[in-house]
């Protein structure tokens, strides 16, 4: 035991005096937690969009009103017919048409129903489809208010329904994410690059050359990783809470506990590469292009896998960052508990022992 | 108690490292493997350190064999590569205290077996292993292979790199710690440090060339053997190349190193002949050879 | 020296901070002369010679190598002179070829001399067979001659080794000091530092340098005969302790 905290302890001397990549470790995550919640936004504030109303009648106005009274929209333009829908667009700063059709009030009262299009410029897909469900969701609120106390139900087409986000804060897509990559990052990558710089400097040789049992060695590289990786996730919790008033709607304990199965996943996966790579070069390119790419690409953290072709949604089943992203987006946004969870939970754990099975098959109490 | 090596063959893919080795080091001796780079040395030595498997043979180390009982070895052994192999962002100290800890033992227990040499870095103790000279690095490197006390400790390479003083200096080292019971098997490149040990092995290509005394090895040079000198080195070296009577000639520092194919000799003769094809300032006087022509001519 | 110099070295000096790594040292090197740069790790050879190739900056002093001065003219003090050190000396993952190839192409030559300066290469190291090996695979020996060889393909006057000998089996090494003294014999002029003394035997002559200074210069001979010992090396240690 005690050569084993005199290995730890080393383990900590490598890391703290490495001051650079201390920095980054610590700044990374704080840097992108920021860099997703304000910099790249889907948010949208006072777009411009155009307004044709058939019907002109006081539903519509009204609708019109609380369109123009949010402050995501500015009516910039209004038009006669379907005609100048087009050139409104082409002149460019027209980003949406809302469409309203003939006699909205009186369908709306006599067939309980009424439509209303929302066109949008799809050549800024995220923005596109952020207005619509902005509109969308001013158009609950409207049918909300003309429901109340009302003993038949209006309905104003489309209906979407916006659940968990009704703000659709993109900050609140992107912690989870961003927890993900981080927490990859920090202990697959790290580990992987600090076994094989023992190989690279020859003192793997010696340590191989010593009592020390190789699962202790491996252990040993893998403590205070985990422990890093602990203080990273706190602190991005930490600060979307309190930077970006994002709430945790289920239970902290659970986070903590998904966290670290996901962080030991992530070290197995990173002893794994150790294994196979003998520089650190090498370790670096095989975390960075074999994981952290399919974490940022295949995992829904930007991209939603469901609108996937169907060889990635199937490929993305075997990237332990997809299940723990609907993990933590199950915690933190849904507040479920492991009951809707354990599916998933299960997936990470299979993944995980897989991992420190092959590990150990692999590693090698020789050079060879 | 000592090491001993019986047909060792190792092969990587189609290049064969190590043919059919055998040897033994007797306990508390002092044994040197010589020979230049690639001749086979740091495979042998990862097999006897047990780093490596070898394709073929036996080979025990202060009586374990290398395979089945690594771990015994692995006790009792001290080594070091190559290639410095110390943490260089951790202190002298924290790296001694390091090494010490996973052996299961502490700087203060052993601390007179290394005192000799820890001494003379300890001044620096709180400075960074990668911030030390050569020499420093190798005198802290040595005390790390040594702090748990081992039976055996293996040297690969040690002096490469390390100026003259230091390298000396390093030599008078091992002397000292040969005399506390410990067997020492030490490669080196440089056949001048041969004469240091008490037997060596010469080895290239993967075969050993001969094992002795280095007095015994260099009194089996086959041939009279002479220094020959003019005041055109080049020159020298082509008529030497084209003379009748050369079996072998070598620039050897200032001077060219002359062995006949002739039983009978007479340097007269190659004085004569120099001097017939102009050649000026010529000296040619008989010499004691070194390992180093033996060495040549074994490996002819 | 009463023939033309190659290198002239006149109270040259370099510091960093208050630290002083060549200090006022002053020597000339004859063309098509052996020099040897001795001293041990960290005495200021490498400064000294890094100052000589034209990549760092005197603090004072004045330096010519091949006629041109080292500050004023360190480009031309380039073009003049090959380069040859054991740390690197070529790709591993190229052929002899394409090594030769690569090289001539960056020291400029034309397509058609390298095609010609290859094939003399070839003839000359005898490697008909291992023209189109991977130069990872060679002995080291082998690979040592190869760099030296194309440390000459630009026909440089004075050629710079650094440790050019160290661990390469005795009769490859003297076969690369056989083609030493044959560029010597040419007209070129070999500086070579290093830290073995038994490579400084082979020099016409050597300085060695301890804490930035020289502390001898002559023929290995003469300083054999003045510190009245056999070796080189027996040389170096009787210096290194006289300073201390």
């Amino acid at each position: 035991m005690k050569r084993f905290i005199g290995f730890i302890q080393k383990e900590f001397y490598h890391i703290l005096r490495d001051r650079r990549s201390l920095f980054i470790l610590f700044g990374m995550p704080i840097a992108q937690v920021l860099l997703f919640g304000f910099a790249i936004t889907n948010e949208i504030n006072n777009v411009d969009i155009a307004i044709l109303d058939h019907s002109k009648d006081a539903t519509t106005k009204e609708i019109i009103a609380k369109i123009a009274a949010s402050k995501y929209f500015s009516i910039k333009q209004v038009i006669d017919n379907e005609a100048a829908i087009e050139p409104a667009f082409k002149k460019g700063h027209i980003k949406a048409v809302l469409n309203f059709e003939n006699d909205f009030s009186k369908k709306l009262i006599s067939e309980n129903k009424a439509t209303i299009q929302i066109l949008t410029d799809a050549t800024d897909p995220n923005t596109a489809n952020t207005i619509s469900n902005y509109t969308a969701s001013i158009l609950k609120n409207y049918q909300g208010d003309l429901n109340k106390g009302a003993t038949l139900s209006y309905q104003i087409v489309p209906k979407t329904r916006l659940a968990y986000n009704p703000e659709l804060k993109s900050v609140f897509m992107f912690v989870p994410g961003v927890m993900t990559v981080i927490l990859m990052l920090v202990s697959a990558m790290m580990t992987s690059i600090s076994i094989t710089r023992e190989k690279e400097l020859g003192t793997m040789e010696i340590l191989l050359v010593s009592p020390l049992k190789p699962f202790q060695v491996i252990i040993g590289k893998v403590v205070p990783y985990i422990l890093l990786a602990v203080i990273n996730a706190i602190i991005i919790v930490l600060l979307s809470l309190f930077v970006f008033k994002m709430p945790v709607e289920g239970s902290f304990f659970l986070l903590g506990a998904e966290s670290l199965l996901f962080i030991i996943n992530a070290l197995s996966l990173g002893i794994l590469i150790s294994t196979i790579a003998t520089s650190q070069q090498t370790a670096m390119m095989v975390s960075l292009m074999g994981l952290m790419l399919p974490v940022i690409l295949l995992s829904g953290f930007i991209f939603p896998i469901s609108s996937m072709p169907l060889p990635l949604q199937l490929l993305s089943n075997i990237i332990p960052a997809k299940w723990f992203i609907i993990i933590i987006k199950g915690i933190m946004l849904k507040g479920v508990g492991i009951e809707y969870l354990w599916k998933e939970t299960l997936i990470l754990i299979g993944m995980t022992l897989f991992f420190i099975a092959l590990s150990i098959k692999k590693y090698k109490i020789r050079l060879e | 108690m000592g090491i001993s090596v019986k047909n060792i063959s190792k092969s990587y893919d189609k290049v064969m490292a190590l043919k059919n080795i055998s040897f033994e080091v007797k306990p508390g001796e002092l044994f040197g493997l010589i020979g230049p780079d690639g001749a086979g040395k740091t495979t042998l030595f990862r097999i006897l350190t047990t780093l490596l498997i070898a394709n073929e043979g036996e080979a025990t180390v202060a009586g374990y064999n290398v395979i089945k009982e690594y771990k015994s070895i692995r006790n009792h052994v001290g080594y070091m590569p190559g290639r410095f192999s110390l943490y260089q962002d951790l202190t002298v100290e924290e790296n001694l205290n390091f090494f010490a800890t996973i052996f299961g033992t502490t700087i203060a227990e052993n601390y007179d077996l290394i005192k000799e040499i820890y001494v003379q870095i300890e001044p620096f103790k709180d400075r960074r292993a990668g911030k030390l000279s050569g020499g420093m690095k190798q005198k802290l490197a040595l005390s790390c292979a040594l702090i748990h006390k081992p039976k055996v400790l293996f040297l690969d390479e040690p002096t490469t790199g390390v100026d003259p003083v230091s390298r000396k200096e390093f030599w008078e080292m091992l002397k000292r710690l040969q005399k506390k019971g410990i067997t020492i098997l030490v490669s080196t490149p440089y056949m001048d440090e041969a004469a240091l040990c008490d037997r060596i092995a010469l080895i290239q290509d993967g075969n050993i060339l001969e094992i002795d005394t280095p007095e015994v090895i260099k009194n089996s040079f086959p041939k009279r053997l002479f220094k020959v000198k003019a005041a055109e080195t080049f020159k020298l070296i082509q008529d030497l190349g084209s003379y009748e009577q050369t079996h072998s000639a070598y620039p050897f520092g200032e001077y060219i190193h002359f062995t006949s194919n002739n039983v009978d000799f007479n340097a007269k003769d190659l004085v004569q002949y120099l001097q017939a094809n102009g050649h000026t300032d010529i000296e040619v006087n008989e010499t004691a050879p070194t390992i180093e022509d033996t060495f040549m001519e074994l490996s002819k | 020296m009463n023939k033309e110099n190659a290198i002239t070295v006149k109270d040259l000096t370099k510091t960093f901070g208050a630290f002083t790594a060549v200090n006022n040292i002053s020597f000339e090197v004859g063309k098509g002369e052996v020099f040897g740069f001795l001293g041990a790790n960290g005495a200021g050879k490498t400064t000294a010679m890094k100052m000589l190739i034209g990549i760092l900056k005197p603090t004072s002093g004045i330096a010519t190598v091949a006629n041109f001065d080292v500050i004023s003219h360190a480009e031309d003090v380039k073009k003049s002179i090959g380069y040859m050190s054991q740390r690197f000396s070529l790709y591993n993952d190229l052929t002899i070829k394409e090594n030769i190839t690569f090289f001539g192409g960056i020291y400029g030559l034309k397509k058609a001399d390298i095609k010609v300066k290859t094939k003399e290469l070839i003839e000359e190291l005898g490697l008909h067979d291992e023209a189109n090996k991977l130069v990872g695979a060679l002995p080291l020996g082998w690979k040592q001659k190869v760099a030296f060889s194309v440390s000459l393909l630009h026909n440089p006057q004075i050629i710079f080794l650094d440790e050019p000998t160290g661990g390469v089996d005795p009769i490859t090494r003297r076969q690369f000091w056989e083609m030493i003294y044959r560029e010597a014999h040419r007209g070129k002029t070999i500086f070579v530092t290093t830290h073995y003394m038994d490579e400084a035997e082979y020099c016409d002559r050597v300085s060695i340098m301890v804490e930035g200074k020289i502390e001898a210069l002559d023929t290995p001979k003469n300083l054999k005969t003045l510190y009245k010992v056999d070796t080189m090396n027996q040389v170096f240690l009787k210096l290194a302790r006289n300073i201390e």
